[in-house]
């Protein structure tokens, strides 16, 4: 069956896939008979990062489970906007429970599949970064370790953005939030290097972790079908940019994902049984303020003639891509 | 046939011939003895295929029973106390969504000051989160209840807690009947559940549900929980042409020329049947099923009742009893005067001497604390920088 009905997004090669790429290698997302398994009709905001990454993550998984796919999902942005009753937009079995248990509930599901002889039904869940990295650690870091069959996927955003946009433990460092606000001497979120989940993940020796941004769709696809190839706790950790509370323009989403990984600020890399055996090197770095100006969130930085917290943070990156080796 | 062993192998060895597929498990005393006896029947395969998930908290054991039974598997696990608090949000969150999990409470006082013994405190403060409690009043009760437990959850699709006093009932050995695994096959068909996720039949389940509707769905899910008493009864009497053994909602003795009444929960049946048959004119109501509450059963049979004498294994600060606020409620109209006693907390036996005195007691207050000491209340008083502030308050 052709697949060249005119609803590929892009002729360019980096994004999804358009008539001039061959089908084997165009993204799940150009596929016209893909699942869309989170459906338009939704109600998140112009440019929401983690409903364009949800789909892609979904779409991919589905596909890479023959379709026997069941998808848990923690309070948040993606959950509310999804599922208002009596709507929903979810094309798969989906569960929401609570705000900090989704890892849990994921476990009780793979843990009852198995028990009914069903493991070729996949297990995945998948909720922001307040509900990962900070209120459901607990339950997360249980299903590592327990070796539970589930993939977990962390779209994160940087802050609480579906309460209005407050601190989570992955803000970056000088990021304004509603309780970090953009005064005094150290303005914005306190320096440090936040949460760093996919660091604490591979500390678990899980059989997979990896991380992706909404900005590249080939790498993303490419890590949910890398991870569903795997049995046990795997780890996706997406970074999905949020114009409300980044206070960057709805049209910028994809644009800001790729700067923060060229900027070295988000190292894209993959690992498997706690060793990191990849990583997506910058072509074309950027200095962070590239990255960092089109964020109102980051305004501050910019007042300040001596610039001083850009140069702090310009070396964050310059330590990270040392680390990762992504120059 | 009744062999001699500990009540929570019992109720372990009752739990496994319900055939559950999912046991998550944190331990927590004194229910530890019930979960280390499945994890080794699960382990030794006996109830295969069933899956022992050791986690990491309480919350996360309800979490990972609320996927269970939504995956559609039969979901068991147990908890106490600090556990059963420490699980509340996922609690609300079960009953809400329907999940049919049944839970042991192996009730223990709540800290602080911590204690690890018996009283009601815990399963009392969690009495409004939409799940069905029954309260054993002894260790065979402790056994069958289980059973009807899991039958009572799946027909109704709500999850049921089967609260049993900590050591008292748990760490008691006794001669017990666990029905063969013919007799509960016989009473509990496999589990057929409501909704569940399945890729060929994709469900939303946990939508977020508006002032448009959710005024709706809570009265569903109440009237749900009210069908409960009726249907108790209902499988209560199948349960009993299997075994032998009938349960009610509400049990009674010696009530029909009582002038007082004792009401209670769980383990203080046999001091209180003790009590009735040592003085005339004294009879004992016992609530198994707690939630929901069996109001106009309880009003009728405590309709002959001049006094009525609410004894409770916790309290409310602040307000009183919590058990005499609902029969209270289901007595409004009556003549009947009603006291509370307080008695049993943090693992204080209930003894009869005690009853026996404030049974013939000239008169009772509202609320008595039974067997306060007062030497230690006295003296604590004496030290205390805040009594001063507790006199402006008896002023006003």
């Amino acid at each position: 069956m052709s697949t060249d009905n005119g609803r590929s997004l892009s002729l360019a090669t980096r994004t999804a896939g358009g008539r001039l790429v061959p089908p084997a290698q165009r993204a799940e997302q150009a596929n016209p008979h893909r699942r869309n398994a989170l459906t338009s009709g939704h109600r998140a905001c112009q440019g929401c990062g983690v409903a364009l990454a949800a789909r892609a993550v979904v779409d991919a998984a589905y596909r890479a489970s023959g379709g026997k796919l069941v998808v848990v999902t923690a309070t948040g942005c993606l959950e509310v906007f999804s599922t208002p009753y009596p709507e929903s937009a979810w094309r798969v079995p989906w569960l929401h429970s609570l705000f900090a248990n989704a890892a849990s509930v994921a476990s009780g599901v793979a843990a009852a599949l198995y028990a009914q002889g069903r493991e070729d039904v996949r297990v995945l869940a998948q909720g922001g970064d307040g509900a990962t990295v900070d209120i459901g650690l607990a339950c997360l870091s249980g299903m590592f370790e327990r070796g539970d069959d589930v993939l977990y996927v962390c779209y994160d955003n940087e802050a609480y953005m579906n309460t209005g946009i407050q601190r989570s433990g992955a803000t970056p460092p000088y990021a304004r939030t509603a309780t970090t606000e953009a005064v005094g001497g150290e303005p914005g979120n306190p320096p440090g290097t936040g949460k760093d989940l996919p660091r604490i993940a591979l500390a678990h020796s899980i059989p997979y972790v990896a991380t992706a941004t909404i900005g590249d769709i080939h790498d993303l696809e490419a890590k949910v079908v890398n991870a569903m190839g795997v049995r046990g706790p795997r780890y996706l950790h997406v970074l999905t940019p949020c114009p409300l509370g980044w206070g960057s323009g709805p049209a910028e989403t994809i644009a800001l994902a790729r700067l923060a990984q060229r900027s070295g600020l988000f190292p894209v890399f993959e690992a498997r049984d706690g060793d990191i055996t990849s990583v997506l090197p910058i072509r074309r770095p950027v200095p962070v303020e590239e990255y960092l100006r089109p964020q109102r969130r980051f305004a501050h930085l910019f007042a300040d003639p001596d610039r001083r917290l850009l140069t702090r943070l310009q070396e964050f990156a310059d330590s990270t891509k040392a680390r990762y080796g992504l120059m | 046939m009744r062999s001699q062993r500990e009540a929570s192998r019992a109720v372990a060895e009752v739990v496994g011939r319900c055939r559950p597929q999912v046991v998550p498990a944190y331990p927590i005393t004194p229910q530890t003895h019930i979960v280390e006896a499945l994890g080794a029947m699960i382990r030794a395969g006996t109830l295969s295929p069933c899956v022992f998930l050791t986690v990491e908290s309480e919350f996360a054991a309800m979490s990972a029973a609320i996927g269970a039974s939504f995956a559609g598997s039969r979901t068991y696990t147990a908890t106490a106390s600090q556990g059963l608090l420490y699980m509340a949000e996922a609690l609300f969150n079960a009953s809400g969504l329907g999940a049919p999990i049944v839970m042991t409470v192996a009730n223990r006082a709540v800290g602080a000051p911590i204690n690890i013994w018996n009283d009601q405190s815990d399963a009392m403060s969690l009495r409004d989160c939409g799940w069905i409690q029954l309260y054993a009043p002894d260790n065979q009760a402790a056994v069958d209840l289980h059973v009807l437990a899991f039958r009572v959850a799946e027909a109704l699709s709500l999850p049921v807690m089967v609260c049993m006093d900590g050591f008292v009932l748990t760490h008691a050995f006794e001669p017990l009947a666990v029905p063969t695994q013919a007799q509960v096959d016989n009473f509990l068909p496999p589990f057929r559940p409501r909704q569940v996720l399945d890729p060929g039949d994709p469900v939303t389940i946990g939508a977020m549900v508006g002032p448009e509707a959710f005024t709706e769905v809570k009265y569903l899910s109440a009237q749900r929980l009210d069908a409960a008493v009726n249907v108790f009864e209902w499988f209560a009497q199948e349960y009993a042409e299997i075994t032998g053994r009938r349960y009610h909602a509400v049990e009674s003795y010696r009530i029909e020329h009582a002038d007082t009444v004792v009401v209670a929960l769980g383990s203080a049946a046999g001091t209180l049947y003790e009590l009735a048959d040592a003085v005339p004119g004294v009879g004992v109501l016992l609530i198994t099923m707690y939630r929901p509450f069996p109001a106009r059963v309880v009003r009728g049979l405590l309709a002959a009742a001049r006094r009525i004498i609410v004894l409770e294994r916790a309290f409310a600060p602040g307000a009183g009893g919590i058990v005499t606020a609902d029969v209270r409620a289901a007595v409004a109209g009556t003549s009947a005067m009603v006291h509370t006693v307080i008695g049993g907390l943090g693992g204080r036996p209930i003894r009869l001497a005690s009853l026996h005195a404030v049974v013939t007691a000239d008169a009772l207050p509202d609320i008595h604390f039974l067997d306060l000491r007062e030497d230690v209340v006295r003296r604590e008083w004496e030290r205390d920088p805040t009594v001063s502030a507790m006199e402006v308050r008896h002023v006003h």
